[in-house]
């Protein structure tokens, strides 16, 4: 594999409920630790990340902040990215003028798809090398912790469906130029999260089918997450078996089989997407502990 | 849970903590004792779509075959598009409006783009089989949103969408549409043309002006949804793991019900652990002449395993007992592969339903 830090940006998604917030987390924790300036962003109204990261965010984390060293930190507002974007775009005046609108304020509201795509605008932006926001300063790395899978695609997407709908002028061009660097594959990786069971596995393969048709891009890895430990022989799973009844027997047999079922919708998932997948063990704590998560990960991102 | 008397079940919960099994099984449960009962899914696993028969193509719940029951139960999977598009249909006052609306370009380039459009559709689907004099309880599988408040918002967006003073401002004589018509000339305009190019806000306009046919129609349909989601018939069961994430949403959605005085109905904690009878060490030394060492270590360690998160689940139900104020939530032990067949919904209704 190609180096997956070695992009700009990193979007994770995955099936709901299989950790896709805590392995963004550990991504950027293996990046900052390499001395990469690097950005966790997530969306939609969430501070997640921030929480993986025992970091509070109590003002909603919509500004930049640095949770630890190199490790920065923002929940993507829609609202506030507009009034970037028409800053940026616009004279001063004049940008003042169309955020007081009330027209336009009710006109944004209503245009479908429109929040989604200033989204991604300020994903976009966050991974510019030059800035657009007045005195920010570039990350090496931006890693989204997306939504989960359907809503995930439907968020990537929206620049093409935009540069589709506009045609022409700046909305347009702007979309397009998202798009170009989200399926540029030497820029943008795209990562899906899953866990080694059947609905997580099923999912990871109807996201890359959808990746290709509505973004025409690739899965650059993929990362199971939550695998139990493997702690038994074949040899000596028939010996538990043929033991008596016995409480701790039978709960390392119902350990062994569910471990020996991951086993195989590991291999469904490598077969079926063609990645060998990135692994994370289940870890039997109160909380995860993403200091090791990272470690682990660490170890198998060159 | 007692479920008595309610028309309407949302199973709700954050993404992955069995929601979609949780009201299939819900659904059986009911039809089991008389009810005919139907259940909306959202997107079942293939092998739980197999066992209700949602693999046939079709936007409308269909009778599941092959379990003997008192009542009857029907199944469907949303298709938020055709949802989106029907509810169009069904509104439009005329041919012409249908056609316009179906026929745009930012319609059918940007409604697949709204995050939003499944929890819309998914309550609009709803009413319409409420109305529906077949099924006696209706069952909603709720998208697997990362936010509680996508769905809740759902009615308000629908109005919100078309807010009549949204639609005013664009629509009126001297609103958007007619300026873009007539190439306006005013300040703001100008800026707004600059911003956007002048194709998209004539698109835009085009738009905003085929569907202000539907407005009454739209106006209507969110208060009936609304009125349905407060009614005393309808109610709320929370889904969640024992997991840290799953628990945090379940108790916000649980805050945002009370908020919004919506009724709370149960709570389903499913994938719990169970404390092990036996403690690692004492297995350990009882299993060490038949097993030998290293086998007994391992057994030991397994245990330790679940011990671990057997404390932890136990936690975060007390943790949910306390803040939710529910007595005796239902507890579905960790499985040891997915449920995904009727012979396995009809095992775990018992657990749900009393």
């Amino acid at each position: 594999m190609e180096s997956l830090l070695s992009h700009r940006l990193i979007v994770v998604t995955g099936k709901g409920g299989v950790g896709k917030t805590t392995v963004a987390a550990a991504i950027g924790l293996v990046a900052s630790r390499r001395g990469r300036r690097t950005m966790v962003a997530e969306v939609a109204r969430r501070t997640d990340v921030a929480g993986a990261l025992d970091a509070a965010r109590p003002e909603g984390g919509e500004q930049e902040a640095e949770l630890a060293p190199g490790l920065f930190h923002v929940s993507v507002d829609p609202e506030l990215a507009l009034e970037e974007y028409l800053r940026d775009q616009l004279p001063s005046p004049a940008a003042a003028l169309l955020t007081r609108s009330r027209v336009f304020g009710l006109l944004a509201a209503a245009t479908p798809g429109l929040r989604e795509l200033l989204t991604v605008g300020k994903l976009w932006e966050l991974a510019q090398l030059d800035r657009r926001t007045p005195g920010a300063e570039p990350y090496d790395l931006v890693i989204v912790d997306a939504p989960a899978t359907g809503h995930g695609v439907a968020v990537l997407s929206a620049p093409r469906a935009f540069a589709g709908a506009a045609h022409s002028g700046p909305v347009a061009r702007q979309a397009r130029a998202i798009h170009a660097t989200l399926s540029d594959p030497a820029l943008t990786a795209l990562v899906a999260v899953a866990r080694a069971e059947e609905l997580a596995v099923t999912e990871t393969l109807a996201l890359q089918a959808a990746l290709r048709e509505r973004l025409d891009a690739e899965l650059d890895a993929v990362v199971v997450n939550a695998l139990e430990p493997d702690r038994f022989t074949p040899a000596e799973a028939h010996r538990l078996a043929g033991q008596p009844a016995q409480g701790a027997v039978q709960q390392a047999l119902a350990a062994h089989r569910r471990a020996t079922r991951q086993r195989a919708q590991l291999g469904r998932l490598t077969r079926a997407t063609g990645h060998r997948a990135l692994r994370l063990h289940a870890q039997a704590l109160p909380a995860p502990d993403l200091e090791a998560l990272a470690d682990e990960l660490g170890e198998q991102l060159p | 849970m007692n479920l008595a008397g309610k028309r309407v079940i949302i199973v709700a919960g954050s993404g992955g903590v069995g929601k979609t099994t949780t009201a299939a099984a819900l659904a059986l449960g009911l039809a089991a004792r008389g009810q005919r009962v139907a259940v909306v899914t959202i997107d079942p696993a293939r092998r739980l779509a197999t066992a209700l028969g949602l693999e046939e193509l079709g936007n409308e719940p269909r009778r599941v075959e092959g379990i003997e029951l008192d009542g009857e139960l029907h199944a469907m999977q949303l298709d938020a598009k055709r949802t989106f598009d029907e509810l169009i249909e069904r509104l439009a006052p005329d041919e012409r409006t249908r056609r316009d609306v179906l026929q745009n370009r930012i319609y059918r380039e940007l409604s697949g783009a709204m995050t939003g459009s499944q929890e819309f559709t998914a309550v609009a689907k709803l009413y319409e089989l409420y109305r529906d004099e077949r099924y006696d309880v209706l069952v909603l599988d709720t998208p697997p949103s990362r936010n509680a408040l996508d769905f809740l918002d759902a009615p308000d967006r629908l109005t919100g969408f078309l807010d009549g003073r949204a639609v005013q401002a664009i629509l009126a004589p001297t609103g958007l549409a007619a300026r873009v018509m007539g190439h306006g000339t005013g300040v703001a305009f100008s800026v707004l043309r600059r911003i956007t190019g002048i194709d998209l806000l004539e698109d835009l306009a085009v738009f905003f002006r085929s569907l202000s046919g539907l407005l009454d129609g739209f106006r209507r349909r969110a208060a009936g949804v609304k009125a349905l989601l407060g009614d005393p018939g309808t109610t709320f069961v929370l889904v969640t793991s024992p997991e840290r994430e799953p628990v945090e949403e379940a108790l916000f959605f649980h805050g945002r019900l009370q908020a919004a005085g919506m009724p709370f109905g149960g709570l389903v904690i499913n994938r719990v652990h169970r404390a092990p009878a036996q403690d690692a060490a004492a297995a350990r030394r009882e299993l060490a002449g038949a097993l030998g060492e290293r086998l007994a270590a391992k057994v030991a360690d397994a245990l330790r395993d679940v011990e671990v998160l057997a404390r932890r689940d136990a936690e975060a139900i007390e943790r949910l007992r306390r803040e939710l104020g529910v007595e005796d939530p239902v507890l579905v032990p960790l499985l040891e592969d997915d449920v995904h067949d009727l012979r396995g919904l009809a095992l775990l209704q018992p657990h749900l339903l009393r």
